[in-house]
């Protein structure tokens, strides 16, 4: 197969990239940089190939796949490496490849002054390869190859400036906190193979009809653990916030616009497991409901810029989550607003990269303000992005955001009423907070540290933030237009026909405009008319402080999970000590002791060693008596 | 009595003929090229000819013949497997051979006098190495082939006389090596005067000398047993000496530390290839029908050789030693293969032979590395921190004791895995049980050297690490990426295998 028809490409160029900077060493260090930024638009351009060949092919042709080789082989447990490339995986693999590219060519100027720029472009490749291998995965172990692709090369960038120990700590609590959602990935993966005898998706999509809803129920809980680990949802989400330890390029790719979308593909992609398990589904959309709100809280009190998107992501993975969860009606929607969320929340995190790279690595909003006079582009593009995210007219954030308010509504029974009101809330809030930082980073008055001399960034780093704003205003429409995502996707799904309508989209969007305003109005109440500190004030409610300590997520970890875990590894520490290690050594003593005493034989002398074969002959001999006779 | 001219199929002869005449080429290139240029002559000739003869073997890969060369030679699918093993292994040892440290320039000098001082000052070595080695490759090849007791009697010497030569020629410490070279002659004489009585009770049981012959005699079961046995004992005795298996081992060790490095390496991996090979067709084939007779009795050496390899090796101080006696441990686990005696086990065992071995020329290619003023270090307490300062040597060396314990994604593991259950499938539950038991004691003694380089403090006493040569480091690297290959997708090759291992009779 050629280059044009086989997927592969599409991983192997950036791995590749990956492979050559990271084995070529400071060789590389000249055009390493250039060469993975080419590598990733490469396989962008090839992506956009597969989506055109795609479009021209009917409905049910659309999907092609690929097996490479065969994988595992031992006794019934047979899994081929094969790519899978679908509707739905061209979506994430189009959104990984163009973000990541602009990303790319941001970061060439971002990490310009970076020693280890070139160790910064392994990384980046070798994540964009990882996570086009996860969304390419024709079965969950090659998907799980994928998972654990992603998850090392994030622990990797967020721990990129490792030299401070706060920031390898940050991608410590990272890679941990992921293992848990890791680990219900893997049990998930045995709990298909054991009661469906396979673990690709083709497989266990036609096994969901013969197999008991208690063990595909079992298997959902899982799988939204392993959701919930990598998309930060609730109770897995508190490592994101620390994960803005690694550079700002990373928070955009990793943390914001891909990898974090990961679980909600994961859900989408076994909708066949969710529709066939309704509990699983619930436990779906309760923890989507709870992270959205749970999110938006934290994003109000956050002054650091990096960590109020962060909670910001948080919350809209959140939507996203909830959306998959109420079924086959909301996975499109749930994808809609992933791909506006990536350019969106990307281009406020080039923003917020932008606005540090002229303020010396400054991420304290108190510390800002008027940045809109020196920073103009930055302003416009991140505006964009603030409008898209609030969800106004005709900006992408209206079109997805509103449509799975509309489904929340639609998802029939009190549930729905619940729902709906809980996503309004979520808008309202997220409106409060996302003004809060357009406040007070680019209006007000100046509250810099002395010596700071903002500036705009280089063109290698607005134009990508550029390219995303126009995704931001576009995206939107151009998805939801003649319902073409819906479209696009809905040949994966199995719909069971209309629903019921709630309330009228019009209504909705009414609706959701008003909370909007209400929050845009009380954030510039709060902020426009009296001067900021430059430092947090100290004297406020207890609710505040609650809230500024992130809803005490990090005290409620360590209480429940560090400290007891603490007590059980030293308790085991000690029975290893005692008894595992205890009989080990009496082994080695033994063995030890033994093996001295048989060493004595080997005393050096021939006439010994050829004594022994003589003995050793004549034991032969006697021993072939004994067995004949 | 007519003489009739033989019938000879060279083709077929061609890997063995080719290595021979390599081999008295070099001989005429120590005598007529000058003495600057012989080191780069006789490297080319040499990795030429096994190269040559490599692509000779895989040319001929699924031809069959039993007479190639009238009855005395016999081809088939595990011939070219193992002499193809045996000639990979060559190559890469070939390389180690090369470099200049390992060899005296005059081995005829006596210790300590003048004349070797001034022979080690020279710098330069010994070029017969390399012809030797061809004549022992040469062999090795014949050894699993052979198709009656006397070529393969005639085998067996061709593939030790250069052996015993090669273990005396170490340019330090030159008294061991000469003394483990004559030990090695000596033990090596009795075992093959053991050999050939037990060739004569098999001629006196079944009046043939060949293969086909004897096992007609064993299947029709018409010759006194007690020949029978007698023989098959004192024939495995020489086969046994071979590879290392206890009561027959104590030769190891010592040569094992005493040769030189490179001849260690080379001997190790692909005598035993050769050996195991030989014994392989003897066992599935001549007296495959005898079963009943040597089957528990093998099981016991099984059994002790792996118990006792493994036990030793924990308390050995010196890396070389420690490797002779997990070579010894590994013949016992090999031998679980030959047990077996179906065909998985035969499939797993040839796996095994190669992984192991190249495996070996690995390790030991990294022990080359390791050196003070005086030479190489073998002491395992001045290893102690190597990992902080060569991580190349330290972290391949680790690699090849993880494959030597049989970690998964390691060679050792796919090796260990198929003839464990090869064995249980024949129904040897006991013995599997014993190889476990060994192979987790063995890992404790790889593991303590991993922990050693890489957890201790290093100590300050000038034990420095070479900056390989070109030729090491390609052995290095191609014995780690072998190793690594067979461990992650062994599959080709395992299908490889299974497709061509199958003995004719």
């Amino acid at each position: 197969m050629g280059i044009s028809t086989s997927l592969v490409y599409l991983i192997g160029l950036p791995f590749a990239g990956a492979a050559i900077l990271l084995l070529g060493g400071r060789r590389t260090d000249k055009w390493g940089h250039l060469l993975a930024t080419a590598l990733s638009g490469s396989s962008f351009a090839l992506g956009a190939y597969h989506l055109i060949q795609m479009v021209n092919r009917p409905a049910e042709m659309r999907p092609t796949s690929q097996k490479l080789f065969e994988w595992i082989s031992v006794g019934s447990f047979n899994v081929d490496a094969g790519l899978l490339l679908d509707q739905l995986s061209i979506c994430f693999v189009l959104l990984i490849t163009g973000v990541g590219t602009l990303i790319h060519i941001y970061s060439i100027a971002y990490m310009s002054e970076d020693r280890d720029r070139r160790r910064f472009f392994a990384y980046l490749n070798l994540f964009i390869a990882a996570m086009l291998l996860l969304v390419l995965g024709d079965s969950y172990l090659s998907l799980y190859v994928g998972w654990e692709g992603v998850g090392l090369a994030s622990y990797l960038l967020i721990g990129f400036w490792n030299q401070k120990p706060a920031y390898a700590t940050a991608s410590k609590k990272a890679f941990v906190m992921n293992r848990v959602g890791d680990m219900g990935l893997s049990l998930a993966i045995m709990i298909a193979f054991a009661t469906m005898g396979t673990v690709s998706f083709s497989g266990v999509a036609e096994q969901a009809h013969h197999t008991s809803e208690a063990a595909l129920t079992a298997m959902g809980v899982m799988l939204l653990v392993a959701a919930a680990g990598k998309s930060a949802q609730f109770p897995l989400q508190a490592w994101l916030g620390d994960a803005m330890a690694g550079p700002t390029p990373v928070s955009a790719l990793i943390h914001a616009a891909t990898m974090v979308t990961a679980g909600v593909y994961l859900i989408t992609r076994s909708n066949f497991v969710f529709d066939a398990a309704p509990i699983a589904q619930l436990l779906v959309v309760i923890v989507g409901a709870i992270t959205l709100i749970f999110g938006a809280l934290i994003g109000t009190a956050k002054d650091d810029i990096k960590k109020a998107l962060a909670a910001s992501t948080m919350s809209q993975i959140g939507y996203m989550i909830l959306a998959t969860g109420l079924g086959p009606i909301g996975y499109a929607f749930a994808i809609m607003h992933l791909i506006t969320h990536g350019f969106f929340k990307a281009g406020m995190f080039l923003g917020a990269g932008s606005v540090m790279h002229g303020m010396n690595d400054e991420v304290n909003m108190r510390k800002y303000g008027a940045l809109r006079h020196f920073m103009p582009i930055t302003f416009i593009t991140f505006g964009i992005g603030y409008l898209a995210i609030l969800g106004v007219p005709p900006f992408a954030g209206f079109y997805s955001k509103d449509m799975i308010i509309e489904s929340a509504f639609n998802s029939g029974g009190v549930q729905a009423i619940i729902l709906g009101s809980l996503t309004l809330i979520g808008a309202a809030i997220t409106a409060f907070y996302m003004t809060r930082v357009m406040i007070l980073t680019f209006a007000g008055t100046k509250r810099w540290d002395e010596g700071v001399e903002p500036h705009e960034s280089p063109w290698l780093m607005w134009l990508p933030m550029a390219v995303l704003a126009v995704g931001s205003v576009t995206s939107g429409y151009l998805l939801y237009h003649d319902k073409a995502l819906y479209k696009w996707l809905s040949p994966l799904f199995e719909d069971h026909g209309e629903h019921e309508e709630l309330l009228k989209p019009i209504v909705v969007s009414a609706l959701a405009l008003t909370m909007v305003a209400i929050g845009v109005s009380i954030a510039v109440y709060k902020y426009m008319r009296e001067n900021v500190d430059s430092i947090a004030p100290a004297d406020v409610s207890f609710i505040t402080k609650f809230v500024r300590k992130d809803l005490m997520q990090d005290q409620f970890n360590e209480k429940f999970f560090m400290r007891p875990g603490q007590l059980l590894t030293k308790g085991l520490v000690k029975t290893e000590d005692v008894v595992v290690d205890g009989s080990v050594r009496a082994v080695a003593r033994m063995a030890i002791g033994s093996g001295s005493g048989l060493r004595g034989l080997q005393n050096g002398f021939v006439r010994s060693y050829a004594a022994l074969i003589l003995i050793g002959a004549l034991a032969l001999i006697a021993a072939i008596w004994v067995v004949v006779s | 009595m007519t003489f009739t001219s033989p019938v000879l199929s060279y083709t077929l002869l061609s890997p063995m003929l080719i290595l021979l005449g390599g081999a008295l080429i070099g001989v005429l290139v120590e005598a007529f090229v000058s003495k600057a240029k012989r080191p780069i002559v006789q490297l080319t000739l040499a990795l030429g000819v096994l190269t040559l003869a490599l692509f000779q073997v895989w040319n001929i890969r699924g031809e069959q013949s039993l007479t190639p060369a009238m009855g005395s030679i016999i081809i088939d699918g595990p011939a070219v497997l193992l002499q193809g093993s045996i000639l990979i292994i060559s190559i890469i040892a070939i390389l180690l051979i090369a470099d200049t440290e390992h060899f005296t320039a005059l081995p005829a000098a006596l210790p300590g006098s003048e004349e070797e001082r001034r022979a080690i000052a020279m710098g330069t070595q010994v070029t017969e190495v390399y012809p030797l080695t061809l004549f022992a490759v040469s062999g090795m090849l014949m050894f699993p082939v052979a198709g009656d007791l006397i070529t393969l009697f005639v085998a067996l010497e061709m593939l030790s006389l250069p052996l015993y030569l090669m273990a005396g020629l170490s340019r330090r410490r030159r008294l061991a090596s000469q003394e483990s070279a004559l030990k090695y002659f000596l033990l090596g004489s009795f075992s093959s005067a053991f050999f050939l009585f037990g060739a004569a009770y098999l001629y006196g049981y079944s009046g043939s000398l060949d293969f086909a012959g004897i096992q007609a005699s064993v299947i029709g079961g018409s010759g006194n047993d007690v020949l029978l046995l007698i023989g098959i004992a004192f024939l495995s005795i020489g086969l046994l000496f071979k590879v290392g298996a206890v009561p027959f081992h104590s030769w190891a060790p010592d040569v094992y530390q005493g040769a030189p490095t490179p001849v260690t390496a080379f001997m190790a991996a692909a005598t035993k290839v050769a050996a195991f090979g030989a014994m392989l067709r003897i066992y599935y084939t001549v007296f495959a029908n005898a079963q009943w007779s040597w089957s528990p009795v093998l099981t016991a050496i099984a059994v002790i050789t792996m118990l006792l390899g493994s036990l030793v090796a924990v308390t050995q101080r010196d890396v070389k030693r420690m490797l002779a006696y997990s070579s010894i441990a590994h013949a016992g686990f090999l031998l679980t293969g030959v047990i077996a005696l179906n065909k998985s086990g035969l499939d797993a065992t040839i796996f095994y032979l190669f992984a192991y071995g190249i495996t070996t020329v690995g390790a030991f290619a990294v022990v080359t590395l390791v050196r003070d003023s005086s030479g190489e270090v073998t002491d395992l307490n001045r290893w102690k921190g190597l990992g902080k300062r060569s991580p190349f040597a330290a972290s391949t060396f680790a690699f090849f004791l993880l494959a030597f314990a049989g970690i998964p994604l390691t060679s050792g593991f796919i090796g260990k895995f198929s003839i464990f259950s090869a064995a249980y499938e024949s129904g040897a539950t006991g013995l599997v049980l014993v190889a476990i038991f060994s192979s987790a004691l063995a890992a404790f003694f790889y593991i303590r050297v991993i922990v050693l380089m890489f957890f201790s403090d290093a100590s300050e006493d000038g034990t420095g690490v070479e900056i390989p040569s070109i030729l090491t480091r390609s052995a290095i690297v191609a014995s780690a990426a072998i190793t690594l290959i067979l461990g992650v997708y062994p599959t080709p090759i395992i299908d490889f295998i299974s497709d061509l291992a199958t003995f004719i009779r």
